[in-house]
């Protein structure tokens, strides 16, 4: 099935809603269904399954936090013990759950919206009606971003030309804080720039689209709506 | 630190887009679209300052400079993160949308504070400008820390050791952040002072 010809909005609403839905469940068996759903999701959009655990991996760098430190550090019935060091069961247990969760909803994420362009997200967020400020600088900080890094590597590589190696000394951080600080200074005269060009030709706050809004999918988002609605109303229940 | 999905309690997820919306409401009221294209680039200036890296000692740790931008924008700072942390959710899975209220919160809320505390220093003369810039980078770091370890506190009690750690394995960060910050507010003084006072010019406006 071809996620990318679905409705947008669809697409980042429905997103959004298993994510605060996934956050919220709080009994196991609910917990297990929707991980079968979210499996049952990648393998109808057929998104590979090596991608989205290469995609996966920097989300779980937290939760490996958590791994080492909450087990041994929860107070509860012990599950085994190592040394001076006890792991309790409610330990163990609550972070499973959360890197259930986690990787759901992510994987959810990533198969739903994750593909789509910025500037269809952004057309999307507005007909969702997030305010039309915050979508405008949704969209301008993502246009900017790769300007702004490209800025810092040409300091960077100008720096280096002329022997700059960075260690741990009072003179790296002075010189990084300066290229920084021009690269702020820098970057605040260009968006002058970029608004009085803009003004000039005429923009008062509104982006125009070239795609229509819309796409088929009524039935898969209606299926995918009433799952979640089930598995939300029977956590209700069993907790 | 981006708190991950799935972690936090539902109280604290909702507890924390609730305080989000209230910053972004407050930053975005007063802001016109001039503003914003400044605001726009200085997120993408945050955006890309969490992948420089700065060497301490054996390893290196990744700027944040809330603090920074902080002092620059005022209450421009929610949207500001909020954009910039939304699009590091969606770009590389950093933190996430359900979390999102939460993360921001936990690094707009000290840099706010802290850019009211300290931002009659940046006129003065003498050390008081380079003084305040450490303290503005050192506590804005430091609160978010304290935050984002409150936030998992409140979630859990089992998070508590876990929350400890955290705070802890931010103080370097704290010190270099606030040096990193004390120079760039120097290098600033120095070049465009008029930049320091970019989120009180044109009368109210807040961003």
């Amino acid at each position: 099935m071809d996620i990318t010809s679905l409705d947008p909005r669809a697409r980042l609403a429905t997103a959004v809603a298993a994510a605060f839905l996934f956050s919220m469940v709080q009994t196991r068996a609910v917990l297990f269904a929707g991980s079968a759903g979210t499996i049952l999701l990648i393998c109808l959009a057929e998104y590979p399954f090596l991608m989205l655990f290469k995609r996966l991996a920097p989300a779980n760098f937290f939760l490996l936090f958590l791994v080492v430190t909450v087990p041994w550090s929860m107070p509860g019935t012990p599950a085994w013990e190592l040394g001076p060091f006890s792991f309790s069961r409610e330990g163990v247990e609550l972070i499973l759950q959360a890197a259930v969760k986690c990787n759901c909803i992510l994987a959810v994420f990533l198969v739903l919206a994750a593909d789509m362009e910025i500037a269809d997200m952004g057309a999307a967020l507005e007909q969702l009606h997030m305010p039309p400020k915050l979508v405008f600088l949704f969209l301008f900080t993502f246009r900017h971003i790769h300007v702004i890094e490209d800025e810092w590597k040409r300091m960077r590589t100008a720096a280096a030309l002329r022997g700059f190696r960075p260690k741990t000394s009072m003179h790296t951080y002075r010189t990084i804080a300066h290229m920084l600080g021009m690269v702020i200074v820098n970057s605040m005269d260009r968006s002058r720039r970029i608004y009085e060009a803009m003004q000039l030709r005429g923009f008062h706050g509104v982006f125009h689209t070239a795609t229509e809004p819309g796409g088929g999918g009524i039935v898969f988002f209606s299926c995918v709506a009433a799952s979640l609605v089930a598995l939300t109303a029977a956590d209700l229940i069993i907790r | 630190m981006h708190i991950s999905e799935g972690v936090l309690s539902p109280t604290v997820l909702i507890g924390g887009y609730a305080l989000t919306l209230a910053g972004l409401y407050f930053g975005l009221k007063k802001s016109d679209y001039e503003r914003l294209t400044t605001a726009a680039v200085l997120s993408a200036v945050f955006f890309t300052a969490s992948l420089i890296h700065v060497p301490l000692g054996p390893g290196s740790v990744h700027l944040i400079l809330n603090g920074v931008l902080g002092m620059l924008l005022g209450w421009g700072i929610f949207p500001v993160l909020f954009t910039a942390l939304l699009l590091q959710a969606v770009l590389f899975r950093y933190g996430g949308i359900a979390v999102l209220g939460v993360n921001t919160f936990d690094m707009a809320l000290p840099a706010l504070l802290c850019h009211y505390a300290f931002r009659t220093w940046f006129s003065a003369p003498g050390i008081k400008p380079i003084a305040g810039g450490f303290l503005c980078g050192f506590f804005s770091v430091a609160g978010a820390a304290l935050c984002t370890a409150a936030a998992l506190a409140f979630t859990d009690e089992g998070f508590m050791t876990s929350a400890r750690m955290l705070f802890l394995a931010h103080v370097p960060v704290m010190a270099i952040e606030g040096i990193i910050s004390a120079l760039i507010i120097s290098f600033l003084k120095k070049t465009r002072p008029e930049l320091l006072h970019f989120s009180s010019d044109t009368s109210e406006s807040q961003l």
